[in-house]
């Protein structure tokens, strides 16, 4: 099974990368994830991944672009609430990218 | 087939997909594999809706609580459904009835309306079964769990 | 815009069959499949909410899987039409939805 490792305690992920056990998820997890990812982890990042973190907490699913702009848009006005935002901060797909750095699962219907 | 009342233009005819719910959750896989087909048909910008029927009405009580039988309780995620641009979920009052259920047993879920300055609608309507069976006759296509 | 309605468990054992006759508006068709053969016997304790059925909706059974469970075509309720498998694509294409009561 392949993990990441932070001061020599392991976390399992999935061949793609994404976090097995999501209660297992910390700060400094999620900057070696984004490093991984070839991100470095700046507020607007923490801002995102903060923001699908509550998301899944309450709905309990990781939002489809489509939904995570619309929500964006509405906690953070109309600058942040643009898929080209989200690409520049994770150019390999947000909802991906930021859900793997947020420890949820891959989001459903995101192939 | 169409009567144009659902159509947008540019994008081509929207068809009215309706997803048929029957069955409790977590006793079988129907219930969570039909709310994942939804969130995904969502992206193809269709004309949505849910019917909840005999023990399907089930998946809307409130106060689920899995923790016991290992399970993820996916009851929360059809708090998002408004999100993803579904706005109608029908639920038959005969098969809240025959279950002893009523609508107070339900979750409470709403939607925001954009166009209303984000304006707190509910998702949820009671419906009788001959009302149903008619919204049932009106759509494109019917996807069964 | 008549709806074909299939149906593939027994009435008594499930209660899928009754919650499709509940549901059928007039003009559309069902279709027994599978175990939903079971219905279409005649003097079941069923028969008599099937043959109600018939007199406002088409009543079609999947003759394939009525032989396999030895319902004999003289055996089976009145009102009720023997399809093949060509009939069932048939009825399929001939509706505008299919309800599959699963």
């Amino acid at each position: 099974m392949d993990a990441y490792v932070l001061d020599s305690h392991s976390y399992e992920h999935d061949e793609e990368g994404y976090l097995k056990n999501l209660s297992e998820w910390n700060k400094e997890l999620a900057v070696l994830i984004a490093v991984d990812e070839k991100i470095e982890m700046s507020d607007e990042h923490w801002e995102v991944v903060n923001f699908l973190r509550d998301y899944y907490e309450e709905y309990q699913v990781a939002p489809a672009i489509r939904v995570l702009v619309k929500a964006m848009k509405k906690t953070f006005g109309p600058e942040k609430g643009e898929q080209k935002y989200l690409y520049q901060l994770f150019p390999y797909g947000p909802a991906k990218q930021a859900c793997k750095i947020a420890g949820l699962p891959k989001p459903t219907g995101c192939v | 087939m169409n009567d144009g009342k659902a159509t947008n233009g540019a994008a081509g005819a929207k068809k009215r997909f309706m997803y048929v719910n029957r069955k409790a959750p977590y006793g079988t896989i129907y219930a969570l594999e039909s709310l994942e087909v939804v969130l995904i048909s969502a992206a193809f910008e269709q004309d949505v809706s849910l019917a909840f029927l005999d023990d399907g009405v089930y998946q809307l009580t409130k106060g689920q609580n899995t923790t016991a039988i290992g399970m993820k309780n996916f009851s929360p995620t059809f708090k998002a459904l408004g999100d993803y641009e579904i706005k109608k979920l029908y639920v038959e009052k005969e098969s809240l009835d025959e279950r002893g259920l009523a609508p107070e047993d339900l979750m409470q879920i709403t939607y925001e309306d954009e166009d209303e300055d984000y304006a707190e609608k509910p998702l949820i309507h009671i419906v009788s079964r001959s009302e149903l069976t008619e919204i049932l006759a009106r759509q494109d296509v019917l996807f069964n769990f | 815009m008549p709806t074909l309605h299939t149906i593939n468990k027994s009435p008594f054992e499930r209660s899928s069959f009754a919650s499709a006759l509940n549901h059928l508006l007039p003009g559309d068709a069902l279709l027994m499949i599978e175990d939903g053969v079971v219905g279409a016997r005649k003097s079941s304790a069923f028969a008599g909410r099937l043959e109600a059925a018939a007199k406002t909706c088409r009543v079609y059974v999947l003759g394939p899987d009525l032989a396999a469970r030895g319902i004999a075509e003289k055996d089976v309720v009145a009102g009720a039409t023997l399809v093949d498998y060509g009939g069932f694509v048939d009825l399929v294409t001939g509706h505008d939805r299919t309800q599959a009561w699963l």
